[in-house]
């Protein structure tokens, strides 16, 4: 395979990765990791360097849209992002402290259990009304968003910020010592926890995405790990990926997008605790 | 409340937007350089495997001063890097618009929320080292 397959292949596998990872608030690390090691057998430094790379491509190209059609919540993700930056910073001094199998299987098991908190609430996920939470009301975390599915404006409040904030930080630890799964745990947090609607928790996720990866992305360049004939094709491709999967956001149903996230979830679930079991 | 926070939306999202599209402008073009300067990655059915460019021991600049370096000469991995850099700085860019935003827009709450992530993506950067 010649430099230029290899550049033409790896952008048209890294648009599929944009558009699944937009549309579900998720990096498209899950799909450019494996590909880069498993397909095109690239050394795993280099795969999570492209990884990071993707992460900021699909939130700033998916963002972009999202913000506007104000499908993300702007100040809960502004507000959560506290926790996630502050997460990332720590996990960077962690990484020598803590066995990494040991975090695969526990994060592995959290993910787990996620995905079928996820699923459960599959029937149940109408909007909150009213909301006691102090520090929601204090920051008028609520919103609203034009469901283009449904046709209507749909006003929602914000509750479990406390909780929120913690998964938040786990979300920020998680993704800067295993460089993988920040998304996985935000859209949880939000959906579950705070109980933000499905295609919001998603939109939002996206938005903070991108700076929980910023974070983290000084030491992978220093390090050595943005090889450029990776990072050229995987950046455009998610890019173009990523805007036009915020297009096809809008139109889905809310069940549609919690059930494709599911169903990632469990894979990243299993890929961890395969990597703690049997590394 | 609802005007304010539109305006702020949309500040956002311009910058994105502008990010996202210089980014991949000078992505490609320092793609296509590299592939002008070097005929060997050309060819579909060519001898040259990618394998010699994603191994541990390619060199591409991973310093500022081997980035100046590389984009002085006009190497296409040097303005490839950059605009990587330049999709990196986005999101950054974007928290600190949401500063100025929400401070002009008279939300001392928020913009002290927004300002200590800030802070705080900076001081990684330092961090680092870079």
């Amino acid at each position: 395979m010649t430099p230029l397959d290899f550049v033409v292949s790896l952008a048209l596998i890294s648009v599929a990765a944009g558009v699944l990872g937009s549309l579900i608030g998720l990096g498209g690390g899950v799909v450019i990791v494996p590909v880069l090691t498993l397909l095109y057998h690239v050394d795993i430094r280099l795969a999570i360097g492209a990884s990071i790379v993707s992460v900021i491509a699909t939130s700033s190209g998916a963002a972009a849209a999202y913000v506007r059609e104000r499908m993300t919540n702007l100040r809960a993700g502004m507000f959560l992002e506290i926790a996630t930056t502050t997460g990332a910073v720590s996990g960077a001094y962690l990484t020598t402290l803590l066995p990494t199998r040991f975090l695969f299987v526990f994060f592995g098991l959290v993910l787990g259990y996620s995905s079928f908190a996820t699923f459960r609430r599959r029937h149940a996920d109408a909007p909150l009304t009213v909301s006691n939470d102090r520090i929601a009301n204090y920051f008028n975390l609520h919103g609203s968003y034009y469901d283009p599915a449904e046709e209507r404006e749909i006003a929602y409040k914000v509750v479990g910020t406390k909780p929120g904030l913690a998964l938040m930080y786990a979300a920020g630890l998680v993704s800067a010592l295993l460089g993988i799964g920040s998304g996985a745990l935000k859209v949880p947090a939000m959906d579950s926890a705070m109980h933000l609607p499905m295609k919001v928790s998603s939109a939002t996720s996206n938005f903070m995405i991108g700076v929980t990866a910023a974070a983290s992305a000084g030491v992978y360049f220093i390090r050595g790990q943005i090889d450029p004939i990776i990072a050229a094709p995987v950046a455009a491709g998610v890019l173009l990926g990523a805007t036009f999967g915020a297009r096809v956001l809008g139109r889905v149903t809310s069940k549609t997008v919690r059930l494709v996230f599911v169903v990632v979830l469990v894979v990243i679930s299993l890929e961890m605790l395969q990597k703690g079991i049997f590394p | 409340m609802a005007e304010k926070v539109r305006r702020v939306e949309l500040a956002i999202s311009l910058v994105l937007r502008i990010g996202v599209v210089v980014s991949v402008a000078v992505i490609a073009a320092g793609l296509g350089l590299m592939f002008a300067h070097h005929g060997a990655y050309l060819p579909i059915r060519g001898h040259f495997s990618y394998k010699e460019l994603t191994s541990k021991a390619t060199p591409f600049p991973h310093s500022f001063a081997s980035l100046g370096h590389s984009i002085a000469q006009g190497d296409g991995r040097g303005i490839v890097v950059l605009g990587v850099l330049i999709l990196i700085l986005t999101p950054i860019l974007r928290v600190a618009v949401g500063v100025v935003s929400f401070l002009y827009e008279k939300d001392p709450p928020m913009a002290i929320v927004t300002l200590y992530v800030l802070i705080v993506l900076v001081g990684s950067f330092f961090l680092a080292g870079v």
